[in-house]
């Protein structure tokens, strides 16, 4: 029997299996950042082991930082104490460290695959869910808590049961106005948001196929929502051309050595997946979240559900919606576009192209954050900042914002925002915030016209 | 991390679904640097609301639940990955959680601090969280050894899963560190060839 793209990459890395029980996998990459690290530094210094592989770590400061003034001490005295925290931490054992103010800081999954980290054929792991962005490149990246944090710290390697694998597959063609964040959107909509659990995805099919790296990781970025540790997608060359030149991404003859290997990472065509689903790409539609989890999704053009359920009434309670009805004119407050799904220079490009030449509704607050300083230089260098700014949007420095709110970027109580990012559960903005999940698209359209409208009508 | 074998109990039901890390704990008390104290914030913005007042509606601040056990309800812990929603859970008081459904990190992230999540039907849920719900003083034992979980009144009981490695952990009160430290010359022979 074939293997699939998944079982290839694992069992490269299996170093040994435990008798009944589960594997002992070895880890590529380590990323780190300042909320989940410091009790596994801690960890291993109660228990006087040194780190294993220091040199396959790599930490950068995101969750909590200002995107405000960076130069300046941070103000909010908990935050400060992390960040410096991380600094010591990693001096001390000799970790590269893109802190806050580095050219290269930015969101731990924006910055990984642009400096060329994250490879095909890789494991990489993370204390943050979200590490299944790096999927995109064909790796197996998955999120993991603090006290595997200090596992990988103290031996590069995490014990695992060995998850199940399913191929969510979309052919035909996206209508125009359809991005990445609709699609995946769409698939957790369709599938429920634990469905994912215990598995492993791979998404295959031509409408993956022909995106780009870009809008391959706000897919696989948003596994995670459906429960699912990881998504994959098999590399190609797409994702080889993104890689060349990138800072960390071999060069010359290693270069060449490497894509033969990475062709090699491709499902086979006898393999069998544990679970399979198809959908057809021309049912996707720009679409919105009406509710507060992330599957909780609609056509912008459909009715929020009605049926007698429990959960989608204490749901539509706190978003102060009402069962059947439609969110087209639903006046928004405020836009934030960024966050580790949607805050790559081409989520930027196609917000600023619906916005040029227009002006902001007087009523939105509108944030643009980017997902790294290497973006935020592209937005000026490619004149997007321009753009921006004289349509009345607000452009920030990099960092997780408001995405979680850890920092100043809040959602005050009680209001809507319609946001690029990938969780709309409650709070997750700030207390009481109502978070409505959308693509650049249909988020750049909110803040100009101050409320949802039917982005279809516009192509 | 403490020995477990059993443990007896009255629980606290929380029929919700879904319930993600980000109510277990919301982000905003992610600052800290050590692993105590998460129990004063769990559930934060259930228990109290905005202007700090206690929420009397929301069970965890009704006396009469109290107990060892958790019991809530399908695919708890999903979302983000953050430990602090065990270290939470944990130091609230809870050395069980019962649900139908676990979200994968969570699972792991509780099963790494001695948290012992107990996947049963979701048949046997509703009546759990109905029993506790009507009758606070209700005793559920749950045997990790024979992997039962039993409603003591009635002597109604159900098998539960637990992978046999991550058993004896729980037996023996070790870790996967340690585990991992112990078999370090694999690792390095894995490195040789492999990279
Ligand atoms: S942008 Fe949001 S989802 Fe992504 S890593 Fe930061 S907090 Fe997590």
């Amino acid at each position: 029997m074939g293997k699939t793209l998944f079982d290839k990459v694992w069992d490269s890395h299996s170093v040994t299996t435990i008798e009944n029980g589960p594997h002992v996998l070895y880890i590529d990459k380590h990323l780190i950042h300042e909320v989940t690290s410091p009790q596994a530094f801690k960890e291993l210094e109660n228990r006087g082991i040194a780190l294993f592989r220091p040199k396959q770590i790599v930490a950068t400061a995101d969750h909590n930082t200002p995107t405000k003034n960076q130069h300046l001490p941070i103000k909010d005295l908990q935050s400060r104490n992390q960040l410096e925290q991380l600094a010591k931490n990693c001096t001390k054992n000799n970790i590269e460290l893109y802190g806050l103010g580095h050219k290269y800081n930015g969101i731990i999954h924006v910055i990984a695959p642009e400096l060329g980290m994250t490879q095909p054929g890789m494991t990489i792991v993370c204390g943050d869910s979200h590490t299944s962005t790096h999927g995109a490149f064909g790796s197996i990246a998955f999120g993991i808590g603090t006290s595997q944090v200090a596992q990988v710290f103290a031996s590069q390697s995490l014990i695992l049961e060995r998850p199940k694998t399913m191929r969510v597959s979309v052919n035909g063609k996206l209508a125009k106005g359809v991005l990445a964040k609709d699609v995946i959107l769409y698939i957790i909509a369709k599938l429920g948001t634990n469905s994912g659990t215990g598995y492993f995805i791979e998404y295959a099919g031509n409408v993956f196929e022909d995106m780009t790296m870009e809008s391959r990781m706000t897919v696989c970025n948003m596994s995670i929502e459906m429960g699912a540790r990881g998504g994959m997608i098999a590399p190609d060359k797409t994702t080889f051309d993104y890689i060349k030149g990138r800072k960390f991404a071999p060069k010359g003859d290693a270069f060449t050595k490497k894509v033969t290997y990475w062709k090699s990472l491709k499902t086979d065509s006898d393999a069998i997946f544990d679970a399979s689903y198809e959908f057809d790409a021309s049912d996707i539609e720009p679409m919105i979240t009406y509710g507060t989890n992330p599957g909780m999704g609609i056509k912008i053009t459909e009715k929020i559900p009605s049926e007698e359920s429990e959960s989608l009434e204490k749901s539509l309670k706190y978003m102060g919606f009402k069962k059947g009805t439609s969110l087209i004119n639903q006046p928004i407050n405020y836009v934030f576009i960024g966050s580790c799904t949607n805050s790559r220079i081409e989520d930027f490009r196609i917000a600023a192209n619906y916005i040029k030449g227009k002006q902001k509704a007087k009523n939105v607050n509108a944030l643009i954050v980017p997902g790294s300083q290497l973006v935020a230089k592209q937005i000026v260098e490619e004149g997007l900042q321009t753009v921006f700014e004289e349509a009345g949007f607000e452009l920030r420095q990099p960092g997780c914002s408001a995405c979680l709110a850890m920092n100043d970027d809040k959602i005050p109580e009680g209001e809507y925002c319609v946001s690029t990012s990938n969780r709309n559960f409650e709070g997750r903005q700030g207390q009481g915030a109502r978070t409505l999940l959308a693509s650049p698209l249909v988020a750049a359209s909110v803040a100009i016209s101050g409320k949802i409208i039917d982005i279809t009508k516009n192509f | 991390m403490a020995k477990f074998t059993k443990i007896t109990s009255t629980a606290v039901p929380l029929a919700i679904q879904n319930i993600d890390t980000d109510q277990v704990i919301p982000a905003r008390f992610l600052k800290a640097t050590n692993r105590e104290g998460f129990g004063e914030n769990l559930f934060r913005d259930w228990r109290f609301n905005k202007n700090g007042l206690v929420n009397h509606d929301f069970i965890l601040n009704n006396k009469n639940y109290c107990g060892e056990i958790l019991i809530a309800g399908s695919n708890f812990g999903c979302g983000s990955s953050r430990e602090h929603a065990a270290w939470a859970v944990h130091d609230y008081g809870f050395k069980v959680v019962i649900s139908s459904f676990f979200a994968d990190i969570f699972k792991g992230n509780a099963l790494n601090n001695g948290i012992l999540p107990v996947q049963i039907s979701e048949e046997f849920l509703q009546i759990l969280l109905k029993t506790t719900k009507e009758k606070p003083q209700t005793i559920l034992s749950v045997d990790l050894e024979n992997q039962t979980l039993t409603l003591e009144e009635t002597g109604l009981s159900e098998k539960f899963d637990i992978d046999p490695y991550k058993k004896l952990c729980f037996q023996n009160g070790y870790d996967d560190i340690d585990y991992l430290i112990s078999i370090k010359d694999k690792i390095e022979a894995y490195e040789t060839t492999n990279r």
